[in-house]
């Protein structure tokens, strides 16, 4: 492990805990945070020249602590409350869940709702979340200047929400948290150690919030989806980071133990009784990645879960995926039926053209499969499904 | 916090109001009226606007008044009325929104006491 990777992990570690408590002791989300991002931007200017220290969060209490004591010298009110604290603070469990609500609250935009929660949360640098989306950090940094006015102006609050609000409310945080673990684990914008990072923040995040919230079934579910995909990266890129599809992924390299507890995890949530989407795609996932060899995939239970998934949310994506796996129940004939009926949803979406090249590749029908592999090729910017579909549109 | 909810209506809101018996709209005014009912304590003014056709709209531009007829938005969604609200943050206000029986699109804004 690179110590660039370290001193992410023990960043991301405190820099929420210590956000969480400055929010919780000023009452001001924005002033919190920006003294939080500043003692982040110290440590790694810092650490990487004089060694991590002995206790991190206190070290990063001490700096944000006085830089809050010269910066909010008009704010009598503030400099008072954080003369007077010590460190650690007593820990509430509940602090930095109530500050991902306030983060992934419905009233900010997708994009600001992300960045917040890298930054907040995860202790990300707004440098370094501009990096792992290829944007240029003035974007970054006024989504989040704005997200900040208008949490403050609008009233927005700093809590856990109500029993009523709460599965709408959870819904928006695993939304984020899913779009990050994507982004990370399909990477639209190809730079390898971001992408891991994303992926690897997603999963601390999903697993802090089944920690906090360990009835509710969707948050185990997220996890568990993720952990299943994780278990398995391994595989998916060979030696020259190109993609290997799940037939022909060395099982041996999957991390079988934490695949049986992502297993686990599955049935947990069940046990809960209230199925969800996140629920289903992982138990999906789990079809597959407790198949001993990919001849011996239970398509028939992925079919009936894809069919659960589609009556809970439908959608045309998931359609593709079950038309996918009805391929290896019914043969490629059926399955281009069903796709030919998705053809205007997703002309925009490149998995879609992939599949159909493969599917007209099995009928026999070379030239027009290339065709559909072109088409894909077009759609994706991701440098590894690129040099996949070159190879097919070369050498098939 | 202060908050006002802006209440607009939609075309198809008011076509559906239109095609109401007289005792089903009856029964939304007093679903309407039982909201009123329920925030009472939280609700410190409120406005209903007459129709669209009665507003009469003023541009001053270089020193020059032009009146023109209708509503300053010409848009499908026409502001119907306001409630002026005091509660603790912008959940409560959502919350209060959320429940409103009426038109179908609310704007939640702070407001300066």
């Amino acid at each position: 492990m690179s110590s660039q990777d370290e001193l992410a992990r023990v960043v991301r570690d405190h820099a929420g805990r210590l956000a969480a408590s400055l929010v919780h002791l000023l009452g001001d989300f924005s002033a919190a945070e920006d003294l939080v991002q500043d003692a982040i931007e110290a440590a790694l200017r810092r650490w990487p020249v004089e060694g991590v220290p002995d206790r991190p969060d206190a070290w990063l209490f001490t700096v944000a602590r006085n830089r809050g004591l010269d910066v909010l010298r008009r704010q009598a009110r503030y400099r008072e409350k954080l003369a007077q604290l010590a460190w650690p603070t007593r820990e509430e469990p509940d602090d930095r869940l109530r500050l991902l609500f306030t983060c992934c609250h419905p009233a900010l935009p997708r994009q600001a709702q992300i960045a917040l929660t890298l930054r907040t949360i995860c202790g990300l640098t707004t440098a370094q979340i501009a990096a792992a989306f290829l944007v240029p950090e003035s974007t970054v940094a006024q989504r989040i200047t704005r997200a900040k006015r208008k949490i403050t102006d609008a009233g927005i609050p700093y809590r856990i929400p109500s029993d009523a609000e709460l599965p709408e409310r959870l819904d928006e945080v695993l939304t984020v948290v899913y779009l990050l673990y994507n982004e990370g684990y399909l990477s639209s914008t190809g730079d390898g150690a971001w992408s891991r990072r994303l992926a690897e923040d997603a999963e601390w995040l999903a697993s802090s919030l089944a920690w906090t919230l360990p009835r509710e079934p969707e948050v185990i579910g997220l996890l568990a989806l993720i952990r299943l995909h994780q278990a398995r990266a391994a595989a998916r890129f060979d030696t020259g980071g190109r993609i290997v599809l799940l037939p022909d992924q060395d099982r041996a390299r999957w991390d079988h133990s934490a695949i049986a507890e992502a297993g686990q995890l599955v049935a947990r949530a069940a046990a809960l009784g209230r199925p969800g989407p996140y629920q289903l795609q992982a138990a999906i996932v789990a079809c597959h990645a407790e198949a001993p060899r990919w001849e011996d995939t239970d398509w028939a239970q992925i079919v009936v879960l894809y069919d659960m998934l589609l009556a809970l949310a439908p959608s045309p994506v998931t359609r593709l995926h079950r038309a996918i796996a009805r391929r290896h129940l019914a043969g490629p004939r059926p399955a281009m039926r069903e796709l030919d009926g998705l053809a205007e949803h997703l002309d925009r979406y490149p998995l879609f053209h992939a599949t159909r090249a493969e599917l007209l590749r099995a009928l026999g029908e070379a030239e027009r499969a290339r065709e559909a592999d072109r088409r894909a090729l077009d759609l994706t910017a991701n440098p590894a499904q690129r040099a996949l579909l070159e190879d097919r549109i070369n050498w098939t | 916090m202060k908050y006002v909810l802006m209440f607009a209506e939609t075309a198809r809101y008011a076509e559906g109001l239109a095609a109401m018996s007289d005792a089903e709209r009856q029964a939304a005014y007093d679903e309407v009226g039982r909201w009123f009912g329920d925030n009472a304590a939280r609700i410190t003014h409120h406005v209903h606007l007459r129709p669209p056709h009665t507003a009469t709209t003023m541009r001053k531009l270089d020193g020059h008044a032009e009146v023109t007829d209708g509503p300053f938005v010409e848009g499908k969604e026409i502001v119907s009325g306001f409630v002026e609200a005091e509660v603790a943050d912008l959940d409560e206000a959502l919350a209060m929104a959320r429940s409103w029986p009426g038109c179908p699109v609310i704007e939640i804004r702070p407001a300066d006491a």
